[in-house]
């Protein structure tokens, strides 16, 4: 506490894209409570802070710490670590932090490559003289330090222990309200708890659904869906079945197949698994002919079941394989062209 | 059957050999391993088989879940189609089995590593001929080792100091 009386809070960015600090603000007039009943420490985003500010305060100083953004570089990690030292409660707040969401795509490659498209082959790129970010570089005023960029994106979780998890991309500002005013009347769930609804998606969804069976997926500019019935019914892939709930069904109100920002429901290991598992159910196909048929109108089923959740998911991220002592990512277009199902 | 040295069809097992984990369904794959044990049946030791009500009760979870903690391959059997004891349960794996085979191989797993066959409870020589199928084409492939992908990403992490950190 200080020595106002207040709780002290901390607000940070790893590798994100600020919209969590965005929807930090989407609270709107709470803002000026959270002002009001907070003792603000720490939020580079908003407010002009230094790290040695927070190196100086006392280890567990920091009542709350609100961390946004996957780790993914030496800095992430470090500001992790530190963040840890100093919060008695770490909150992982937002799909990066607590699930990698699209900072974890990355996981579908290595660094090596990562660093290949976007400093040489991205068509954008104008680099003449090949030039790759160093961790040091000599310049004539003294040595200039960057740093290191890790071959895997990991959660927060996955490098520090965490007390609560605030699923979204971004949260919805409700669950933010809910987690501020639980923190300042102490009423705190167990620790591991997100802080959420349980349910799916569908739970929250006003469309009308029936038994679904279904020939062919769509993408979403091949049809213009009918506004009132579950949009898998009609063909388009929607990640509501095996999302949690706690948004509203924003995006299938809009038209827009859920996209599985909020992760898993509770009590499941792996969202993407779950997802194969629901979305093959609702298939009408029964030879792995018709299946196949089906599955092609489906592009990029990993991308789709792993949209947010692929540095959290049990397989963290595509096949290492060592190459010259060290790990590169298995090229994808090495593994062939799938084979009809084994039919005998 | 003699101990098989799968080092000769790739030279990374060492002296290992594949492990497959596999899910029988109870009314009929389970009762062709059956079959094939009472008739001594001889066929490679590489399936370890968990025993499952029905194919259709197949989550991708455990085929995922078992890769990750070390297995080579995984082979799910059950009904053949049109003969499942709860009339659906095999279609549903068959589509489940299909879409995670895609799945994975963007992950980087070879889609060999993932089957699925059907064997009735009368059928024991299908199913030892379909684990031994299964064992060469794994063993051709190599082992997996998703540990050895996975070893360098330890959770928590010590804390690296502010000068010497790792880039991993």
């Amino acid at each position: 506490m200080a020595e106002n009386g207040k709780p002290k809070l901390a607000l940070y960015w790893a590798a994100s894209c600020g919209g969590c600090e965005i929807s930090v603000l989407a609270i709107h007039e709470k803002i000026l409570d959270v002002a009001e009943a907070f003792d603000i420490v720490f939020w580079p985003c908003v407010m002009d802070f230094k790290v040695s500010d927070v190196e100086a305060l006392e280890d567990g100083e920091i009542d709350v710490c609100l961390f946004n953004g996957a780790i993914r570089t030496d800095e992430n990690a470090h500001m992790a670590h530190l963040l840890r030292r100093k919060s008695k409660v770490m909150v992982a707040y937002g799909s990066c932090a607590m699930e990698g969401c699209m900072p974890g795509l990355a996981n579908f490659y290595d660094r090596e490559r990562i660093m290949q498209f976007v400093y040489h082959d991205s068509p954008s790129t104008d680099n003449p003289d090949g030039v790759e970010p160093q961790t040091r570089t000599e310049v004539p005023e003294g040595e200039l330090t960057l740093p290191g960029f890790w071959n895997t994106v990991r959660t927060l979780d996955q490098i520090v222990p965490v007390e609560y998890f605030i699923p979204g991309c971004p949260p919805e500002a409700k669950w933010t309200e809910a987690a501020i005013n639980a923190i300042i009347s102490g009423e705190l769930p167990p620790p591991g708890s997100v802080i959420g609804m349980d349910v799916t998606v569908c739970d929250e969804c006003p469309r009308e659904r029936s038994e679904k069976k279904i020939t062919r997926f769509y993408r979403p500019y091949e049809i213009i869906p009918d506004p009132d019935i579950c949009l898998l019914d009609q063909g388009l892939f929607c990640a509501g079945i095996a999302t949690r709930a706690g948004c509203g069904a924003l995006c299938p109100q809009v038209n827009m197949g859920c996209r599985g920002c909020y992760g898993p429901n509770e009590g499941v290991v792996d969202g993407g698994a779950r997802l194969i598992s629901a979305i093959a159910s609702v298939i009408d196909a029964k030879t792995p002919e018709e299946i196949d048929a089906v599955l092609d109108t489906l592009p990029d089923p990993a991308g789709y079941f792993y949209r947010f959740t692929l540095a959290r998911s049990l397989m963290e991220r595509t096949r290492l394989e060592r190459q010259n002592g060290h790990k590169v990512a298995r090229p994808l277009e090495e593994v062939p062209r799938l084979d009809p199902a084994l039919k005998e | 059957m003699p101990k098989q040295d799968y080092s000769e069809l790739n030279p990374l097992w060492g002296d290992r050999g594949p492990v497959i984990v596999g899910f029988l369904c109870n009314w009929c794959s389970y009762r062709a391993a059956d079959l094939a044990g009472t008739s001594r049946f001889g066929y490679p030791a590489t399936l370890r088989d968990i025993r499952i009500m029905c194919t259709g009760r197949f989550d991708p979870t455990f085929a995922i879940k078992a890769l990750r903690d070390g297995a080579d391959g995984i082979l799910i059997m059950g009904c053949h189609p049109g003969q499942c004891h709860y009339q659906e349960g095999n279609y549903k794996a068959m589509r489940r089995v299909a879409l995670l085979r895609r799945t994975l191989a963007q992950l980087g797993v070879h889609p060999d590593r993932i089957q699925l066959a059907w064997a009735s409870a009368a059928e024991g020589t299908t199913f030892t001929q379909t684990v031994m199928r299964m064992t060469e084409t794994i063993a051709k492939l190599g082992p997996l080792q998703w540990r050895d992908t996975v070893s360098d990403l330890a959770p928590r992490t010590p804390a690296p100091e502010a000068e010497e950190v790792s880039h991993g």
